[in-house]
């Protein structure tokens, strides 16, 4: 499976998503129709159960959807099986959570580190690129640290090493900055924008953060599952 | 790294980790040492019977079944040659430790003295391979034991031993100095309204004349080959506590040629047996399919029965000890594979989240399953090496404490030991059993944990 490094990261075409709860329907998303371009910070806003979140776990191949037709790095997600979909997942896409995620027993090197060994790549290769990513965010002198022996913004400042460490085409980030104050919100959009263009990657964001907001090239507004607005920045 | 993460898990609820590898450690220690129990009745009553009986005994074919109605008539001509050519074959002659002849027979005992007489069970042996044979012991289960020699003479032919039992009713309790014997009834009056009639041996002056050696003598009477009744005199070393009452008031052993001129009076003397005693026990299948071939080979009408045939109980105590120790195991394992269940499902709902982001990662639902059952074999593992080590600790200890105990079959008390030494297969056994259980006690939550659903799993608090 190659992706394809052309055209949008992510392509909604007529997609929906209806959970079936014990024969209560639930119709999370309807008829959602969306390009995400490539290597742009994309935002996905919305109230609270507008189905944001579905989408996002939608392009993160964690879910899939019921109708319509998703493409992920030119990829049809909707027709690959759980294995194929792990295995997508581990080479394209990565997660940045709202309450950081870490693996508790493993410190902050070891955390960086997992993305590459469910890679299969080689010892020096993941020492050499796990040290490259906790200098970037960092963090390099607390590797030997396990998550609770660091602060919020060092656990996300890990979560976004450990998401990056394997060069992704799409990072997804739900509520990123929630969980912090709003300097070290700040310091971390600062930082993901940055890793984002050093690294060329996509970051799909679900925010209702205004100062995250206020770094969208794209924003993706959805209402009652819904696509609403679409605020497209011009690329540079 | 996923055996490193399991590893890291276990040590992250240490407290419950601790109380499961106590629950398998415990499991552990119980079986090894009901295991080294088993093993030690196992080997004791297996010496018990090597030392008694050998481990092969070449019969004419037809004696084990048949022959106890007439022993003669089944004794083994020309034995002498049967016994050089077994010990000559160079396929048996190195695991060989004793070969000699036996005679079993039946007959009635008597002490005239006190006109009481009994039926008996009897065996001829060699003294001094009789002695050779008592000294068996493989196992190492007899060094503490007080060998008493055999109460066979080589230069007495009359010397013997009875059971207690025999020696009782026969009046011995006095002369052999056998305590806790009832007293006996008077039943002069009775035996003199008997007293007219005749005898129906006749009694010769030397068989009837007091023992030389002070010993209590007893006369043997038994059939002949022929049918005709033939009288020895017998004079009793000691008295041997046999374990059944049956055998007890029965047990005669005797010289082998008393037996064989008891037996055979002036005919060609023969044995009824020859019992072969090895260094080993392992070696009695392939000494046995020898002997059988060795025997078609030369057209000898005769068959060999091991001792496991000749000491029926033997059989029956060891089935006995294993079917209880399986039970035991059985439930040991029961109680580890809930204690493993509940701990490793009890983990994977405390790292649901945990499992939905390293899935959401690209970890395949096998990598799920192979880290929660990898944890349990590790968790199995530590608990089974610490209960074995300490099973084998606690069993070095208690054979230093001296117990005795009384087994079935026996009717002495002997010392209460468990089996330390020669036991490495059992203990991998037992580790391995333990390893396996808790492995596959966390197959069931490895498998709920690799079922998960990611979003689900990424949403659980």
């Amino acid at each position: 499976m190659t992706p394809n490094q052309e055209g949008p990261v992510v392509s909604f075409d007529g997609v929906g998503k209806i959970y079936d709860d014990d024969g209560l329907r639930v119709t999370a998303l309807r008829d959602v129709t969306l390009n995400i371009p490539r290597r742009r910070f994309a935002m996905i806003v919305g109230p609270s159960g507008s189905g944001k979140t579905t989408l996002l776990n939608l392009v993160g191949c964690i879910d899939t959807p019921t109708s319509g037709r998703l493409r992920v790095c030119g990829e049809d997600v909707g027709a690959m099986s759980d294995r194929e979909l792990t295995d997508f997942r581990s080479k394209n896409i990565a997660f940045v959570f709202q309450n950081f995620n870490l693996l508790p027993v493993l410190t902050a090197y070891e955390n960086v580190e997992y993305p590459l060994l469910l890679l299969g790549a080689a010892a020096s290769e993941r020492r050499q690129r796990t040290m490259q990513m906790l200098e970037a965010v960092g963090l390099a002198d607390k590797r030997g640290h396990r998550p609770n022996q660091l602060s919020g913004g060092q656990k996300q400042r890990v979560a976004i090493a450990r998401a990056l460490v394997k060069g992704p085409a799409v990072v997804l980030a739900d509520e990123p900055t929630a969980n912090l104050d709003s300097h070290t919100g700040a310091e971390i959009i600062a930082l993901m924008r940055q890793v984002q263009e050093q690294h060329d990657a996509s970051f799909v964001f679900s925010t209702h953060d205004p100062q995250l907001m206020s770094h969208a090239d794209d924003t993706f507004v959805i209402r009652d599952g819904a696509l609403a607005d679409r605020r497209v920045k011009e690329a540079e | 790294m996923l055996l490193k993460i399991a590893f890291r898990n276990i040590l992250r609820n240490g407290r419950r980790s601790l109380m499961t590898l106590l629950a398998i450690a415990v499991g552990g220690v119980s079986i090894v040492l009901f295991g080294e129990f088993v093993g030690f009745v196992r080997a004791s009553l297996e010496t018990n019977a090597v030392q008694n009986v050998g481990h092969l005994t070449i019969y004419r074919t037809g004696f084990f079944d048949y022959g106890a109605g007439n022993p003669a008539a089944f004794g083994i001509p020309d034995y002498g040659r049967v016994m050089k050519l077994v010990a000559d074959d160079p396929a048996i002659a190195p695991a060989l430790r004793v070969i000699t002849p036996t005679v079993s027979l039946t007959g009635i005992v008597g002490n005239f003295e006190i006109d009481t007489s009994k039926t008996f069970l009897g065996t001829g042996y060699v003294p001094a391979d009789r002695e050779t044979m008592r000294r068996w012991d493989e196992h190492g289960v007899s060094s503490r034991r007080l060998l008493e020699d055999s109460g066979l003479r080589a230069d007495d032919e009359s010397r013997g031993v009875v059971g207690v039992g025999l020696a009782r009713v026969l009046g011995l309790c006095g002369p052999l100095h056998i305590l806790d014997c009832p007293a006996r009834p008077d039943l002069s009056a009775a035996v003199a309204s008997n007293a007219g009639a005749a005898p129906d041996v006749p009694i010769d002056a030397d068989w009837a004349a007091p023992p030389a050696s002070g010993a209590p003598r007893l006369d043997l009477l038994a059939a002949t080959v022929s049918g005709a009744p033939n009288v020895m005199s017998f004079n009793v070393t000691r008295a041997e506590p046999q374990g059944a009452r049956e055998l007890d008031e029965n047990f005669v052993v005797m010289n082998f040629t008393l037996a064989q001129k008891l037996l055979y009076g002036r005919g060609e003397p023969r044995a009824t047996g020859l019992v072969l005693q090895l260094h080993r026990t392992e070696d009695v299948p392939r000494v046995r399919a020898r002997l059988a071939s060795l025997f078609a080979d030369h057209h000898l009408d005769l068959e060999v029965r091991d001792f496991a045939e000749r000491e029926p109980f033997y059989k029956q105590a060891v089935g006995m000890f294993g079917a209880i120790f399986l039970f035991i195991s059985l439930i040991m394992g029961v109680i580890v594979l809930f204690t493993v269940v509940n701990t490793m499902g009890t983990s994977v709902v405390e790292r649901t989240s945990e499992i939905g982001t390293a899935r959401a990662m690209g970890l395949r639902r096998g990598g799920v399953r192979r880290m929660f059952v990898g944890e349990g074999a590790i968790l199995g593992a530590l608990g089974a090496t610490v209960g074995v080590a300490i099973g084998q600790l606690v069993a070095v200890a208690f054979n230093r404490t001296g117990s005795t105990w009384t087994p079935p079959s026996a009717a002495a008390p002997v010392p209460l030991e468990v089996l330390t030494s020669h036991v490495g297969g059992l203990l991998a056994g037992i580790w391995l059993a333990l390893v396996i259980t808790a492995t596959v006690a966390a197959v069931v939550p490895a498998n709920r944990a690799a079922r998960l659903n990611v979003v689900d799993a990424l949403r659980h608090v």
